[in-house]
Parts: structure tokens; sequence; C-alpha cells
């Protein structure tokens, strides 16, 4: 076995294993800590990142992350970044700091690109599970994802407060727990559910919800899903997806307050 | 006047939802929401019918609007879509293309 196999860390999000091989050991602990919920101790992984710990070797960085495909292989690159995947063999490579927001940004990245061929999305929405079902909270910064994961009940399994994981069971969609932090710095619970509602946030002067059109349900979706890849192919996949999603979950507007009577029309 | 002929950019997504036709530009995420016209227009370029006689049989039927101001009113429309990729314009008929076929990326 190689050094680089032993330094190993699975890390699944939304059911998809990845194994992280790094050969720098506090790069390691940083993961084990940074995933805490999500590392799985099984030897299975469906992706295969290589972790090399080193400045960047970066042309013409950049805040905005720039997401690339040429001759079978994605090219993803940011300021603190450089890293390839290669789809088909399902390997990649990265190239930085030891840090967790660029091991976090590439991990984002990937399981959008794979999701896309899956039929899912990742949304910039905050997620919860009550009673067995799934809701989403959708929204810009501001639209109050944080507000109200941080209103929560305790009968409510937080998955996300910023970025949720849908992808397409059966005949409808199914929310994951995810790592990925907003302004609330709580890592979600690694539990899924079937997805009951999408609800699109809007602070206000009472609590309501208002079922949208689909068209317009679509319109609000597809403003909130991330996708940082221009790429023809896999647009239209989203795109559809999107559709979908839209045909099988209902989609309002959650107009609330912001204290938690706002849970009493939730669940 | 030559013969203006439209067809569906086969690179762009596009769905009718509640009547609506959306269409998400594959290049950059844009997505576009068609107006009745508009839908018309999208519907009927088959790269093969000329625009002249989308109008006769498709737009002037629909509404209430004299030929000549309907086909002048649909070139403008055509060439504003084709600004934005989703509609392909020719003087002469264009062969359908199927979408791009998928890889494994």
């Amino acid at each position: 076995m190689s050094e680089i196999e032993r330094l190993g860390v699975i890390i699944e999000i939304g059911d998809m294993p990845v194994r992280v091989n790094t050969t720098d050991l506090d790069f390691l602990k940083l993961l084990q800590d940074r995933y805490n919920g999500y590392v799985n101790t099984s030897e299975h992984a469906d992706i295969e990142l290589d972790v090399e710990i080193a400045t960047p070797d970066v042309d013409d960085p950049q805040d905005e992350v720039r997401v690339r495909y040429d001759s079978g292989r994605w090219s993803l690159c940011r300021w603190d970044f450089r890293a390839e995947w290669e789809p088909v063999e399902r390997r990649g490579w990265i190239q930085q700091t030891s840090n967790p927001y660029s091991i976090d940004a590439v991990l984002r990245i990937i399981h959008s690109l794979v999701l896309a061929r899956q039929g899912g999305f990742l949304l910039h929405s905050a997620s919860a599970i009550r009673n067995g079902k799934a809701f989403l909270f959708a929204g810009v910064s501001e639209a109050g994802k944080t507000t109200i994961s941080r209103l929560a009940p305790p009968d409510a399994r937080l998955l996300t407060d910023e970025i949720s994981y849908v992808r397409g069971r059966g005949d409808g969609f199914v929310a994951f727990g995810t790592p990925f932090t907003g302004e609330l710095a709580k890592v979600g619970e690694n539990v899924s559910a079937p997805i009951a509602e999408l609800y699109l946030l809007a602070k206000g002067s009472e609590n309501r919800i208002d079922r949208l059109a689909p068209a317009e349900a679509t319109r609000a979706l597809l403003a909130n899903v991330l996708f940082f890849a221009k790429d023809e192919e896999l647009v239209r996949a989203v795109f559809h997806s999107a559709f979908e999603f839209v045909s099988r979950v209902p989609v309002s507007r959650l107009t609330f307050v912001p204290d938690d009577r706002v849970w009493e029309l939730i669940g | 006047m030559s013969k203006l002929f439209v067809a569906r950019n086969p690179r762009v997504a596009a769905r009718s939802i509640d009547g609506e036709m959306m269409i998400m530009s594959g290049q950059d995420s844009t997505l576009f929401t068609l107006n009745r016209t508009a839908t018309i227009l999208w519907q009927s370029a088959d790269g093969a019918t000329p625009l002249e006689e989308i109008v006769e049989k498709k737009i002037c039927t629909e509404f209430e609007v004299e030929p000549s101001s309907a086909l002048a009113d649909a070139e403008h429309l055509a060439r504003e879509l084709a600004g934005h990729q989703i509609l392909q314009i020719s003087e002469t008929p264009i062969p359908q293309q199927s979408p791009l076929p998928g890889d494994k990326r």
C-alpha cells in the first residue's frame, strides 16, 4: 500500500463517497475535523482526489472560479487552488495550500458536475428535515436562510444553512445534508429525506405561504441553482432537471416575520 | 425582398411550462422567457419554412395583424433572437441539427 493510500480519507456527501488522498498528515487531520460527520470508514470510493499541498501555480489568479472542459478533462482554477478532474477515470488532482476552503470549493464543483449528469443539482438554499420530510429555503444573501435555520425548532434536523444537495430519486427528489456552511457555520446533519416543498424566502410583516405558478417557480429555482461550468451539455442537463423538480415538488413563497412562529407553518 | 429562413439553435435548452416557453443559453446560462409571438416563431422555426409563410400561416391567424407589418416585426424579432443565439437565420434553408451528442463529462 502506498503512502498516499494510507493517508486517504473518504468524505461521503449525497451518497457519493470521495476519497481524498494526501501525504500531509496535518492536512489529513484538518479534513477529518472539517468533514466530521461525513467521513466514511468503508473502503469504497466513487471518486479519488489526490491533493498536493503547495502554493498553487495559477496563471492570472482571480477571485471567481473558472471551470473549463477540454479533451476529457475538467480544469478548475481560482486564486487559491488549481485542480483537474477526469470524469471517465473518476480521478482528480488538487494543488492548494493546507486550508479547508480550497478543498471545499473543489468538492462543491465536482459534486455539481457529477450531479448534473445524474438529474440533481446544488441549490443556494438552507434545508431541514421535519417529520420525515425535507424542506428547502432558497434565496439570495440576506433573504433569510441563516435566520430560518437559526429559528428551527429542536425537532427539525438542519441539513445545511447555505447549499442544499438535491438528487432525483424515484418519482421525486431527495435532499441530503452537506458540510457546506454559510453564516451559521454549522455543519449540516448527514441525513436525507424526500423533499416535500421548496420555499422562496421573503421577509415580511406576517407569516404566509403562497404557492407559485410553475413558470415563476421554475425561474426562481433556476436563479438559485449553483452551477459553475460554462458547458452546454451540462447546462442543458441542469435546466431539464429544474423542470422535473418543479413538476414534482411544490414551490411556494414563504413570507415570514423573523421569529420562531414561522416554523408553525412548516412540516 | 429575399426570403428568410429560421431554425432553432440546437445548442440551447428549451422547455414549455404553463404556456410559457423558456430557453436557456448553454454557453452562459442566460434564461429567456419568450412571449407568445416569439414562442410561435420558435416552434415553427424548422429551417425549411420561409419566415413569410410562418407569419402568414401561424402569426396572422393567431393575431389580427396586417401581413406586411407582421412580417417586418417577425423579421426584427428573428434577428433579435438570433443575436441571443436562440435562433439561426439564413437566406437559404437551414439543415436541422440534432442536439450535440453527449459525452461523459
